[in-house]
C-alpha cells in the first residue's frame, strides 16, 4: 500500500488532484481509493485529500495518518499547521513554492528522512495553463520523484477529466514539472 | 464496465440504467452529487423518457414522489439528514400507501449542534417508518443496491431506502462496475404497479380508515415487511446469478468460523473491520464479523444462525438512542436470546469522528475479553466529558 496525503487551500484542486491520481493507477491497473477530508470547501481555506494505491483491493476507510508521500501545494501551509505528521521514514515530499527548503523551515518542520522535490508548480500551470492551478502539475512532479505511476498514467487521466483545451493546456504543465523534478533528480546525484 | 469514479456519479449512473420515469430532489450535502448527476443526464438526452422535477424542499419531493409513484411511475428521490427530517410525514405515507420508491440516503448525522458529517442518526430515526432499509459497505455495493432495490420495492409495494455513509462512500473514488440500461433490463423488468391513478380509470387511494380496520391494515404492512426478507435474499441471488457478484442480502459473514467474538456493523466500516479482523486473526485471536446489509426488515433468524457457537457479540453503531444506547443492539439481543451470548455496544464514528484501526484494535481487544462496558463510545474524550458532567450538576 502507498499512501497519499495532498494539502492545499479550497480553490486549487487538491479533491480533483486526489481523484487524477487514482484514475491514473486504475488505468495502470491498480486499485485507487481517494477521498477528500470534508467539510471545508470554501475558497482558500485548507484542505487535504488522500489517494491509497494498492496491487490489492482497498478495504479501509480511515484518513490517511502515517503517509509515504506528501503533496504540497500551498507552501505557507507549512508554517500554519503540522503538516509533515505521520509522514513515513523514506517517503517522499512535493512542494509548490519559488522559495527554497531553508526558507521554508522544512529542515526545521520535516524530522523523518525523505526524498524532497520543490518545484514553482503555480508559475509553471500560468506558463502552460494560464491559470494559477498547480493542482495536475504537481501530479507531473509525482510522477517523476516517486516512480508510483507513470507521467503518461496522469496525462491520460487528465485528457479523460478535463475538455480538450484545458486538458491539453494540464499535460502540458504536467510534462514540464515532471522535467524540472527528473532534472532535479539528476543533478543531485 | 469497470471504472474509477465518484461514489455519487456511480449511483446517478446505476439509477439512471434501472430506466426511472420521475426523479425528484432538493439537494442536501452530502447527497447533492447524486442528484446533480441525475440532473446532467436528463438534460443531455442520456436518461430518456424521464422528468426531473425541481421541487422547493424535501417535503416536495416525497410528496411529488407519491405524485408520481401512484400514477406508476419508477420512481427515485435522495435526501440526508435534516432533509430526511424534513420530508418525514410523506415518508410515512409513501410506505403507508405501499408506493415502491427508492430512495438514496447519503447518511449523516442530525443536529443540533448542526454537523454535515457522516453517521447513521438520520436513517436509523426512521428506523419504523415501514420503508425497507439497505446499508451499503461499498460504492460497489451501493450501485448493486439501487438495482436491487427497484426490483425489491416493485415485487413488493414496499418504498425503499439505500442507505450509503456520506462523504465516505458519496464523495470517494474507488473502482465499480456500472451495470449498463441494457444488462439492467434483464435483471429488473419494467414496473407493473398492481393499482395506479388514471383519469380514464377513476380510482381513490388513501382513503381515511378507522378504528375498524386500522389495526389490519398496519398488520398487513408488518405482515409484508417480515415477507420482504424472503424477496431481499432472493433478489440478492438472482443479482448474482446475473452479474456474478454477491451484494446485498441480508447479511454477510467474514471469517466468523469458530470465532468466540463476532463483531456486527452496517455501512463502510465493514471494510475497516475486516482489515482489523484479519490483523487480530493474525495475532492468533478468535473473532470474526458479521455485515448486515438488511436493518430492515431484520433477519432475525439468518442473523442467530450466524452468530451460533459465537461467545460474545460486539455491535458497532453510527447511531443510538439518547438514554438508552445502541438501536441495532434491541434487535440483535432480541435475536440471540436464549442463545447464551453476551452482547456489547460501541458507538462509533459519529458526526463524522473517523474510526480507526488502531481505536477499533483497542477497543476489540478489551472486548475480547469482555473488558469493556455494555455500551462504550469509541474515542470518546472522558476528562472534558467528567468535567463538564461535574459543572452542569453543580448547577441544577
Amino acid at each position: 500500500m502507498f499512501q497519499v496525503r495532498i494539502h492545499g487551500r479550497g480553490g486549487q484542486g487538491v479533491v480533483t488532484a486526489a481523484e487524477l491520481l487514482a484514475v491514473a493507477v486504475f488505468n495502470e491497473g491498480k486499485h485507487a481509493q481517494a477521498f477528500p477530508s470534508f467539510g471545508s470547501e470554501r475558497t482558500g481555506a485548507p484542505v487535504i485529500a488522500y489517494c491509497r494505491i494498492s496491487e490489492h483491493e482497498i478495504r479501509a476507510r480511515e484518513p490517511i495518518m502515517e503517509p509515504d508521500a506528501l503533496i504540497v501545494q500551498d507552501a505557507s501551509l507549512i508554517k500554519q499547521i503540522d503538516i509533515f505528521a505521520g509522514l513515513k521514514t523514506g517517503g517522499f515530499v512535493i512542494v509548490n513554492s519559488t522559495e527554497n527548503a531553508d526558507d521554508l523551515l522544512i529542515a526545521e518542520k520535516l524530522k523523518v528522512l525523505t526524498t524532497l522535490a520543490i518545484l514553482p508548480a503555480t508559475e509553471i500551470a500560468m506558463t502552460h495553463l494560464g491559470r494559477p492551478v498547480p493542482n495536475a502539475v504537481l501530479l507531473g512532479a509525482f510522477s517523476a520523484l516517486t516512480g508510483v505511476v507513470s507521467l503518461e498514467a496522469v496525462t491520460d487521466a487528465i485528457n479523460e477529466k478535463f475538455k480538450p483545451k484545458v486538458a491539453a493546456g494540464n499535460v502540458a504543465a504536467a510534462t514540464a514539472a515532471y522535467e524540472y523534478v527528473m532534472n532535479q533528480v539528476a543533478s543531485n546525484a | 464496465m469497470l471504472r474509477q469514479v465518484e461514489g455519487s456519479k456511480a449511483v446517478a449512473d446505476a439509477v439512471a440504467a434501472c430506466a426511472p420515469e420521475v426523479i425528484c430532489a432538493y439537494p442536501i450535502s452530502p447527497q447533492t452529487h447524486i442528484v446533480e448527476g441525475l440532473s446532467a443526464l436528463v438534460k443531455d438526452g442520456s436518461l430518456k423518457n424521464c422528468e426531473f422535477i425541481n421541487v422547493e424542499s424535501e417535503f416536495a419531493a416525497m410528496s411529488v414522489a407519491i405524485g408520481a409513484s401512484a400514477t406508476g411511475a419508477r420512481t427515485y428521490t435522495a435526501t440526508a439528514s435534516q432533509g430526511l427530517l424534513y420530508m418525514i410525514e410523506a415518508v410515512y405515507n409513501a410506505s403507508g400507501l405501499g408506493l415502491p420508491i427508492v430512495m438514496t440516503v447519503a447518511n449523516r448525522a442530525i443536529g443540533g449542534p448542526i454537523n454535515i458529517w457522516n453517521d447513521h442518526s438520520d436513517s436509523m430515526s426512521q428506523r419504523d417508518c415501514g420503508w425497507l432499509q439497505l446499508y451499503a459497505e461499498n460504492n460497489q455495493e451501493a450501485v448493486d443496491l439501487h438495482i436491487q432495490a427497484f426490483r425489491i420495492a416493485e415485487e413488493m409495494s414496499i418504498p425503499v431506502m439505500v442507505c450509503m455513509d456520506g462523504f465516505i462512500l458519496t464523495h470517494a473514488y474507488e473502482q465499480v462496475d456500472i451495470p449498463t440500461r441494457e444488462e439492467v433490463k434483464t435483471f429488473l423488468p419494467p414496473f407493473t404497479p398492481r393499482q395506479h391513478l388514471d383519469p380514464a380509470d377513476p380510482v381513490s387511494i388513501g382513503a381515511m380508515v378507522g378504528p375498524e380496520s386500522f389495526t389490519e391494515v398496519k398488520y398487513l404492512a408488518h405482515q409484508r415487511m417480515i415477507d420482504s426478507l424472503r424477496k431481499v435474499q432472493e433478489v440478492a441471488d438472482d443479482f448474482e446469478r446475473h452479474f456474478g457478484r454477491k451484494t446485498g442480502g441480508q447479511l454477510r459473514s467474514y471469517r466468523t468460523e469458530g470465532a468466540d467474538t463476532v463483531v456486527l456493523a452496517l455501512g463502510s466500516v465493514i471494510g475497516t473491520l475486516k482489515d482489523v479482523v484479519d490483523e487480530l486473526q493474525l495475532d492468533g485471536h478468535s473473532i470474526g464479523l458479521v455485515g448486515l446489509t438488511s436493518f430492515r426488515p431484520f433477519p432475525f433468524h439468518a442473523l442467530a444462525e450466524a452468530l451460533k457457537g459465537a461467545k460474545r457479540v460486539v455491535i458497532l453503531e453510527k447511531a443510538f438512542s439518547t438514554g438508552t444506547g445502541g438501536i441495532v443492539t434491541q434487535d440483535v439481543v432480541r435475536a440471540i436470546e436464549g442463545m447464551g451470548i453476551k452482547d456489547f455496544t460501541v458507538i462509533a464514528g459519529l458526526g463524522g469522528r473517523p474510526i480507526t484501526i488502531a481505536s477499533l484494535r483497542e477497543y476489540l481487544t478489551n472486548a475480547m475479553q469482555e473488558n469493556v462496558e455494555r455500551i462504550t463510545f469509541l474515542d470518546l474524550e472522558t476528562e472534558t466529558i467528567e468535567k463538564e458532567l461535574s459543572k452542569e450538576r453543580a448547577l441544577r
